[in-house]
């Protein structure tokens, strides 16, 4: 990293250095993530509550309606089991925006956004590391959830994979675009609070759409609005082999728009040069 | 060559599944899984099986008093069997002779010659008879009695009970083990499988069911299908929406299978590849991967499926 930080800013750049740049990134992501096992293990502590304990009481709930993509009665944990894929991925993107804004105030994001390599190319890297971490935690609980006899068809697990990486960038950006209007590490409980509770619970996460609508039409209208729900459903379809058309739109678009979002509020002429002193130095 | 022989797609059955409340027959296509027809019959038609030799599927119309016949390359009815009233279940022996039909209403057992379709006798069994069948030496019919909670022996030369072995309540259904050496029979309220003995003619095992969750009067063994190696049995436990595996040696449930609403009976394709159940209430058939020990796939049929039956 320091080889290209320190020298001066050519024109433009060769294919090489900015594959140096994202797997330099990458790479720091990835270890960062693995020393801290206790991110590791609370990273799969959270959806696993969920699939043995919440999902056992609600065993019997679900088993009296077929909708797509299953083609069969399910137990209720079958069917979390997208909805947790698409939780861990949820706080995933939260917790690197939660760690952009701790490298803020530690400095080490001053040394990433010096670099002489576009700073949106830097930003989407750091997305990507981001994703790939959620990835390796996805995997990791799906094999956990493999010997809980949740067993989608084999093919399912490749054919999840680019679902996971959209998804994963989908939220990813959305952290990100959320962590610049963050001054302080503190805040982070009111995201919590105010994104990822109400984008998580009014979701196809839990239960089905159909069911809510039951409920209430209101809150079915707002959990059809959220990206978050066809975040679920992209991933649902794709782990049995299908494309659901239009969640993959909504999440693609949204995808750009968090993304360019993002982009646009970190650029230190922009958003962050006004919002604190951290940043404003860059 | 084993490439080509995984790659080959499964061979096609017909499935043909009565439905107790509509009044038809759904005949459904295994390779694509669809209903490729609905056929009108009598009454409640509720058991149904083909004749041996493939040609036509017999179905018993209890309203109608009679056993319908579907010739199997039209699809239509063509004709009709002369049993008692009521008529459930039956079974026929292994040259595909003389059926055997459990009569609900007037507690016997009509004796049908298949080949000139004409009733040649009758056996008086217990009260409300349902469940039918015959020894694979074909000298044994066994025949159970809802409410007299026995499972006669029927000698078929003789056409006498010569047992009766005390069951757990409301026998369903019965089914050998090919070998012979065990009659499985599944009691609906008692919620168990009882294990007979057929040469001591006494219950020597039983098998029971547990599912967490689900009230044991939810558990009601209905329809029993054994794999012809004789090492795994599927048993439908109705209301409880599941179908428990059974390892037959050890006789305990290895796996219980979620399916439709108030699983009934079920039916191996000729293959054993798939076991296709009727789900009564949730008015579908569920399909299951026999090797996977997985349901793959849930078909809407008519209203109230009951019996099924595959094309040999």
């Amino acid at each position: 990293m320091s080889s290209i930080t320190t020298r001066d800013a050519p024109r433009g750049f060769s294919v090489q250095e900015y594959l140096t740049c994202l797997t330099g990134i990458v790479w720091r992501e990835g270890l960062r993530f693995l020393h801290q096992r206790e991110r590791f293990v609370s990273a799969l502590v959270r959806p696993l509550v969920w699939l043995f304990i919440f999902a056992a009481g609600f065993r019997q709930v679900l088993g009296i309606s077929i909708i797509p993509p299953y083609e069969t009665y399910i137990l209720y944990e079958v069917y979390i089991a997208p909805g947790l894929m698409a939780m861990i991925q949820l706080f995933n993107g939260m917790q690197s925006s939660l760690s952009m804004v701790y490298d803020r105030e530690m400095g080490n994001m001053r040394t990433l956004l010096v670099s002489p390599l576009p700073r949106g190319f830097l930003l989407f890297c750091k997305l990507l590391a981001g994703t790939a971490v959620s990835l390796l935690q996805v995997y990791a609980f799906l094999l956990i959830a493999w010997l809980w006899d949740i067993t989608p068809p084999a093919p399912g697990y490749l054919t999840v994979l680019p679902a996971l990486i959209l998804s994963g960038l989908m939220l990813g950006s959305l952290g990100m675009l959320i962590s610049s209007g963050i001054k302080q590490l503190e805040n982070f409980a009111g995201v919590m609070n105010f994104v990822i509770f109400p984008m998580f619970f009014a979701s196809s996460a839990l239960y089905p759409l159909w069911r809510v609508q039951e409920g209430s039409p209101y809150l079915y209208y707002l959990c059809e609005a959220n990206p978050f729900t066809h975040a679920v459903e992209l991933i649902r379809f794709a782990l049995y082999g299908q494309i659901n058309w239009i969640s993959l739109g909504v999440v693609a678009s949204c995808t750009i728009v968090f993304m360019v979002g993002a982009i646009l509020a970190y650029d230190p002429s922009r958003g962050l040069a006004r919002r604190g002193p951290a940043g404003g130095e860059g | 060559m084993v490439l080509a022989t995984a790659a080959a797609p499964a061979y096609a059955f017909i499935a043909y599944v009565s439905n107790e409340k509509s009044n038809t027959v759904s005949v459904i296509d295994t390779d694509s899984w669809t209903v490729t027809k609905t056929i009108k019959v009598g009454q409640r038609p509720r058991g149904i099986d083909f004749t041996r030799d493939g040609k036509f599927v017999m179905v018993a119309v209890g309203d109608d008093d009679t056993i319908q016949v579907i010739d199997a390359k039209t699809q239509s009815v063509v004709d009709s069997l002369p049993s008692g009233p009521d008529p459930e279940l039956f079974a026929q022996d292994a040259a595909g002779k003389i059926l055997y039909v459990a009569n609900e209403n007037d507690n016997t057992v009509t004796v049908i010659d298949l080949e000139k379709r004409a009733r040649i006798g009758d056996i008086q069994v217990g009260v409300e008879p349902e469940g039918m069948t015959i020894s694979p030496d074909g000298k044994t019919l066994i025949n159970t009695s809802e409410t007299t909670n026995m499972a006669h022996f029927i000698d078929t030369a003789s056409r006498q009970i010569v047992a009766n072995v005390l069951v757990d309540a409301r026998p369903r259904f019965a089914e050998f083990k090919h070998d012979s050496s065990e009659v499985w029979v599944s009691s609906e309220i008692g919620g168990t499988v009882s294990i007979i003995d057929p040469k001591k003619r006494e219950v020597i095992g039983k098998v029971t069911f547990e599912i967490p969750g689900l009230r044991k009067e939810a558990i009601q063994p209905v329809g029993i299908g054994m794999t012809k190696d004789d090492k795994t049995a599927f048993i439908a436990l109705g209301p409880a929406n599941r179908i428990a595996v059974v390892d037959v040696a050890t006789r305990k449930v290895t796996k219980y299978l979620l399916v439709g609403q108030r699983v009934w009976h079920v039916a191996f394709t000729p293959d054993e590849k798939y076991l296709l159940t009727t789900n009564g209430v949730s008015n579908d058939v569920s399909v299951i991967d026999v090797a996977a020990q997985k349901v793959i796939k849930t078909i809407q049929v008519g209203e109230l499926p009951w019996g099924v039956t595959i094309a040999p």
